[in-house]
């Protein structure tokens, strides 16, 4: 049932980059999308009681593991979420050095 | 206006998403995976090819030799998506690089760092990058690896730069690492090509589970991403605290 709050998150994401016009708060709102998203991710391996996927000395075959496979997934996802949002950024600070402004609404005026 | 009809296509969406959840029966309730059931299960059991057996704890014979499944997916299993997966961090600082191309003159800083700040990041410099790299080596073992090792190295470059304001790393050098370092994981694979057949196939002695010298060539490729990741993401740091000399 908690996953739904990711769910949510992602949602939120969506609302803000649909409603907000300045270019600092669309880069936010993705990173809030992506974060529900990996967040969703992980919860599809949860497994109750389950241990982190790395064997121990102390590690029977009693006890199951959750599933390491949307660990990896996510792994990956993060990786390219800091990419691009480096590189939004530095659009956002070469558009700021030409306008003066992060309001899209304003630009163009200069 | 605007906002009341996003609101509604929103919880439209958001509501379709959670009801189309709801009503699959093959989609698990929430810690009610069956692990045994997908294909996890061959990670788990080191075992892609043949008959599923239990994995036990400082042995040796097995497919690859990381006690971390995690990194046996990323660094062995699924290895060229995380070739991939580099190439866009790659093309990510390069975009970087290039937006900043002209900007050469450091960002002066709004405050003065004092003399504990000055001290204190020169004594936890060594102690942070050297934390980064025991997790990269260790990423097999332990939890890390690789990407949270070389954003730590990263870390601890940002570090040098906000305690210092006239400070500059060599960015020369960091591109120079990234390249090779990038070059040397292409390398491996076609090593593996050349022993064993196929791109990135595992060709070293996999090992006891659990040693530090196991797991064949897991380790040496996540030190390589490590380094990869942490020269990039210094790169940007760099790019991001120079401003255009006017």
């Amino acid at each position: 049932m908690i996953q739904y709050a990711s769910i949510i998150l992602i949602m939120l994401g969506l609302y803000g980059l649909l409603t907000n016009r300045n270019v600092i708060k669309i880069i936010i709102s993705l990173n809030v999308f992506e974060i529900g998203l990996n967040l969703f991710i992980i919860s599809v391996g949860y497994v109750d009681g389950g241990l982190a996927p790395i064997l121990t000395g102390n590690s029977t075959s009693v006890l199951s593991f959750v599933d390491p496979l949307p660990h990896a997934l996510v792994l990956t996802s993060i990786v390219i979420g800091v990419g691009t949002t480096a590189l939004g950024l530095a659009f956002a600070k070469k558009i700021y050095a030409k306008y003066g402004t992060y309001e899209i609404d304003e630009m163009g005026v200069e | 206006m605007k906002k009341v009809l996003s609101l509604l296509v929103v919880l439209a969406l958001g509501f379709g998403i959670i009801n189309s959840l709801n009503q699959n029966s093959s989609f698990p309730k929430f810690g009610e995976a069956d692990v045994s059931d997908r294909v996890s299960d061959r990670y788990i059991n080191k075992n892609v090819t043949e008959e599923n057996e239990e994995v036990i704890f400082g042995e040796d014979g097995y497919e690859t030799g990381s006690s971390n499944f995690v990194t046996s997916i990323v660094a062995n299993y699924r290895s060229f998506d995380t070739l991939g997966e580099v190439t866009v961090l790659f093309i990510s600082a390069f975009g970087v690089a290039l937006l900043f191309s002209k900007d050469s003159k450091r960002v002066s800083l709004n405050f003065k760092p004092n003399f504990m700040l000055r001290v204190g990041s020169r004594a936890l410099f060594g102690l942070i990058i050297m934390t980064g790299i025991y997790i990269s080596v260790h990423g097999h073992l332990t939890p890390g690896g690789g990407f949270p090792g070389g954003t730590m190295i990263a870390s601890s470059i940002l570090l040098l730069y906000l305690s210092n304001d006239s400070f500059r790393t060599k960015i020369k050098g960091f591109k120079l690492l990234e390249g090779f370092m990038g070059s040397l994981y292409v390398l491996i694979g076609v090593a593996g090509i050349y022993v064993t057949g196929y791109f990135l196939e595992n060709f070293l002695d996999t090992g006891v589970v659990g040693d530090l010298f196991s797991a064949g060539i897991i380790p040496i490729v996540y030190v390589i991403i490590g380094l990869k990741v942490g020269s990039e993401i210094a790169s940007i740091i760099d790019n991001f605290l120079t401003e255009e000399v006017s």
